[in-house]
C-alpha cells in the first residue's frame, strides 16, 4: 500500500503528541534516580531517593495496595449482582437506578468526602480507620464496575442463555456461576482494571478522608512534593509505577486465563 | 440407541395467559398431547404459539385456573429446571463460554454424571447429529445449521421427557432448512419422544406434525392431522392459512353449485351454503361442454415445469390453478375450468 504525505503528517503529529505526554513521565522518573536534579544527569545516578521513599512511605504503598484490592473486592461483590439485576429487569425503575448509580461520578470527590465526614465523622473508630477511606473509594468506583459489567450483559441475550441452562436443569446459582459470570468476564476485567487504577490514584477525596495514620500513596506523594526534595517526590512516582504496572498486568492475565475444562478432549 | 425413556403425555387445561402489561396472549386453552407424538403449533406471528410452548416448558405460568399435567400429574407450579424437558430455541441459546462438547455435556454435568459416562454420551450425541469434528470448536466458530445441531444434541443428551422446539429452523436459509427439517423428522420418529414444535411455516408443519394445532389470536382454530386440516379446514382462517384455497360465491340448485361463471356439479352440497371452496390441484383446464366455469386470465406465471394461472370468474378473488400444458396464456383470454367434485368443500 502506498502511503501519501498525509499519512506521514499524521504519524508525525501522533508521535509529537506522544512525546509531549511521555516526556514529563520519563523526566520525573529520571529525576528520581539522579544525584542532584539541579545539576542534571551528569551528577550521576543513585538509588538513594528510592530507598528514602521506601523507608519513609512504605506504609502508604501497602495501604494503597490494600485499599485498592479491598475496593476491588467490594465493587465485585456489590457491582456484579447490581449489574445483573439491572440487566434482568429493564423497566423505568431500573433505568432510573442506573442513572442514579452514575451520579457519584458526576458529584466531585470532595463533595462525597465531605458528606461522609459530616455523616460518620463522629464515629471515632470508623473515622480513623482505613475502612473510612475504603468506603469513599467504593462509592467512587462502584459505578465504573456496574457500567462495564452491564455493558457486556446487555450485549448478550442473557434471558435466553439462562432459559437454555434452566431447561437442562440448572438452578439459579448454577446458571449464575456457569453461564452469567463466565460470559461477562470481559466486562468484569475491564471494570476491575478501572477500579484498581482509580482507587490507587484517587487523591481528591482521599486527601480529605485520610488521617496522619491512614495516608495513601497519592496523598504521600503530594506530601513529598510539597515538603521534601524534588528527587524524593520523583522517586516516589517511580515506586508508584513499579507498584501499579505489575498489578494491572497480573489482573489482565488473571482475566484472560481460560476456565478449566470439564469435558476431556476427544482423542 | 439407548433412548428408551417412556414418552410423556402432556395435558393443558384452561391455560390462559395475560402478561403483566395487560397483553392477553392466550384465551383459556385445552390441549392434550399424546405420549410419543409430534404436535406442531402453527399460526401467524403473535398468535400465542411461543407462549403456549413456554407454559408447557415452565418458563411461563398460566393465569390462575390453568393447569399443566405431565402423565396426569400436575406440574403447574414446577419451574423449568425441575420439569426435565428439552428445549431448542430459534436463537440457539448455546453458551459462548463453552466448547461444543461442553455445551452438549452441560446437562449431564449438572446431573453429576461420572466423567466416563458423560464422555460416552457426548460422543454418542455428536455422532447422532454428525458433528463429531466440531467437538472442540467454540460456538462463534459454527454456522447457523451447525449451531442448531449442537442445540438439538444438547437438549437430547439428558434424555428429556419431551422435546420442545420454538421455530428452530426459522433463522436458517431455505436449503439448509429443508435438509435439517428432514433430519429432525427422522430423529423424532426414531427416538419416539413426545415433541412440541412451534412454527409459522405451514409446509414445515405439514411435514413434521403427527397433529397440527392451528392457532389464531390466542385461540385454537383447529386440531387435526395434516390431512384433516388440509382437506377439511374447520374455519375460513384455517382454509386460507394452510396452502392456497379458492373460493367462489353462488347458491345450491338442482344438484349443482350455481355461480355467475357457470354451474359446478355437486351432488351432496349442503343446501344453505353460499360459497364453494377447492384447492388449485382440483381445477383443470377444459374445453367446451367439459368446462364447469368460464373465466378470463388475470395473470399467468411461467414456473418452468408448470404455469400458475389466476382466472377471473367474477368472484372476490381470481381462482388460482396450475397447469402443465406447454401453451402460452394471454392476459384477458377466456378459458374453461373443470372442478373435481371430490375436491369441493364448504364451511
Ligand atoms: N413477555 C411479554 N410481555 C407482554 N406481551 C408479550 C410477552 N410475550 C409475548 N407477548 C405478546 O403475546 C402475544 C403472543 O406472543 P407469542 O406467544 O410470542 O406469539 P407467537 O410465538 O405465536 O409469535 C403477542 O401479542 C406478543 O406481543
Ligand atoms: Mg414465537
Amino acid at each position: 500500500m502506498k502511503r501519501g504525505p498525509a499519512f506521514y503528517a499524521q504519524l508525525g503529529f501522533t508521535l509529537f503528541v506522544c512525546a509531549f505526554l511521555i516526556a514529563p513521565v520519563i523526566l520525573s522518573i529520571l529525576a528520581g534516580v539522579t544525584v542532584n536534579y539541579q545539576s542534571g544527569v551528569q551528577s550521576g545516578f543513585t538509588l538513594r531517593w528510592v530507598y528514602a521513599v521506601w523507608d519513609g512511605y512504605r506504609d502508604t504503598i501497602f495501604l494503597s495496595i490494600g485499599i485498592s484490592l479491598a475496593c476491588l473486592a467490594g465493587t465485585l461483590i456489590l457491582g456484579i449482582p447490581a449489574a445483573y439485576a439491572l440487566a434482568k429487569r429493564q423497566n423505568a425503575f431500573s433505568r432510573a437506578l442506573e442513572e442514579l448509580l452514575v451520579m457519584p461520578v458526576a458529584v466531585p470527590g470532595l463533595a462525597t468526602a465531605l458528606a461522609l465526614i459530616v455523616t460518620y465523622g463522629g464515629v471515632g473508630g470508623f473515622r480513623t480507620s482505613w475502612v473510612f477511606i475504603l468506603v469513599g473509594h467504593i462509592l467512587f468506583t462502584l459505578p465504573f464496575m456496574v457500567r462495564s459489567v452491564l455493558a457486556v450483559l446487555s450485549a448478550i441475550d442473557l434471558k435466553t442463555l439462562e432459559e437454555g441452562a434452566a431447561s437442562l436443569g440448572a438452578t439459579f446459582w448454577q446458571r449464575f456461576f456457569h453461564v452469567v459470570l463466565p460470559n461477562c468476564r470481559g466486562g468484569i476485567l475491564a471494570g476491575s482494571l478501572m477500579v484498581v487504577t482509580l482507587s490507587m490514584g484517587e487523591f481528591n477525596m482521599t486527601w480529605l478522608l485520610h488521617t496522619p495514620l491512614t495516608k495513601t500513596l497519592p496523598v504521600g506523594l503530594a506530601d513529598a512534593y510539597a515538603s521534601l526534595r524534588l528527587e524524593i517526590g520523583s522517586a516516589y512516582t517511580l515506586v508508584f509505577f513499579l507498584m501499579i504496572v505489575p498489578l494491572l498486568v497480573a489482573l489482565q492475565w488473571l482475566g484472560q486465563a481460560r476456565p478449566t475444562k470439564f469435558v476431556a478432549e476427544d482423542e | 440407541m439407548t433412548e428408551t425413556m417412556k414418552p410423556l403425555a402432556i395435558t393443558l387445561t384452561g391455560c390462559a395467559k395475560t402478561f403483566a402489561d395487560g397483553t392477553k396472549a392466550l384465551e383459556p386453552l385445552d390441549l392434550a398431547i399424546n405420549a410419543g407424538e409430534t404436535v406442531v403449533l402453527l399460526g401467524p406471528s403473535g398468535c400465542g404459539k411461543t407462549t403456549t410452548l413456554r407454559i408447557i416448558a415452565g418458563l411461563e405460568q398460566p393465569d390462575a385456573g390453568g393447569k399443566v399435567m405431565f402423565d396426569g400429574e400436575g406440574v403447574t407450579p414446577l419451574s423449568i429446571e425441575k420439569r426435565n424437558v428439552g428445549m431448542v430455541f430459534q436463537s440457539y441459546a448455546l453458551f459462548p463460554n463453552m466448547s461444543v462438547a461442553e455445551n452438549i455435556g452441560y446437562g449431564l454435568r449438572l446431573r453429576k454424571t461420572p466423567t466416563e459416562a458423560l464422555r460416552a454420551r457426548v460422543g454418542e450425541m455428536l455422532a447422532m447429529m454428525r458433528i463429531e469434528k466440531l467437538a472442540d470448536r467454540r460456538i462463534d466458530q459454527l454456522s447457523g445449521g451447525q449451531r442448531q445441531r449442537v442445540a438439538l444434541a444438547r437438549a437430547l443428551a439428558v434424555r428429556p421427557r419431551a422435546l420442545l422446539l420454538d421455530e428452530p429452523l426459522t433463522a436458517l436459509d431455505a436449503k439448509l432448512r429443508d435438509a435439517l427439517r428432514i433430519e429432525i423428522d427422522e430423529l423424532l420418529r426414531r427416538l419416539g419422544i413426545t415433541a412440541v414444535y412451534v412454527t409459522h411455516d405451514q409446509a414445515e408443519a405439514m411435514a413434521l406434525g403427527d397433529r397440527i394445532v392451528v392457532m389464531e389470536h390466542g385461540k385454537v382454530a383447529q386440531i387435526g392431522t395434516p390431512r384433516d386440516i388440509y382437506q377439511r379446514p374447520a374455519t375460513l382462517f384455517v382454509a386460507d392459512f394452510i396452502g392456497t384455497m379458492n373460493r367462489v360465491q353462488g347458491r345450491v340448485a338442482n344438484g349443482g353449485f350455481v355461480t355467475a361463471a357457470g354451474t359446478i356439479p355437486w351432488a351432496g352440497a349442503p343446501a344453505h351454503i353460499t360459497e364453494a371452496m377447492f384447492r388449485p390441484q382440483d381445477i383443470s383446464l377444459a374445453e367446451g361442454g367439459d368446462a364447469h366455469l368460464r373465466g378470463t386470465i388475470a395473470a399467468a406465471f411461467f414456473l418452468g415445469d408448470r404455469t400458475r394461472l389466476a382466472v377471473n370468474v367474477g368472484g372476490e378473488k381470481p381462482l388460482i390453478l396450475e397447469t402443465g400444458t406447454r401453451r402460452d396464456f394471454k392476459h384477458g383470454e377466456t378459458v374453461g375450468l373443470r372442478i373435481d367434485p371430490h375436491g369441493l368443500l364448504s364451511l
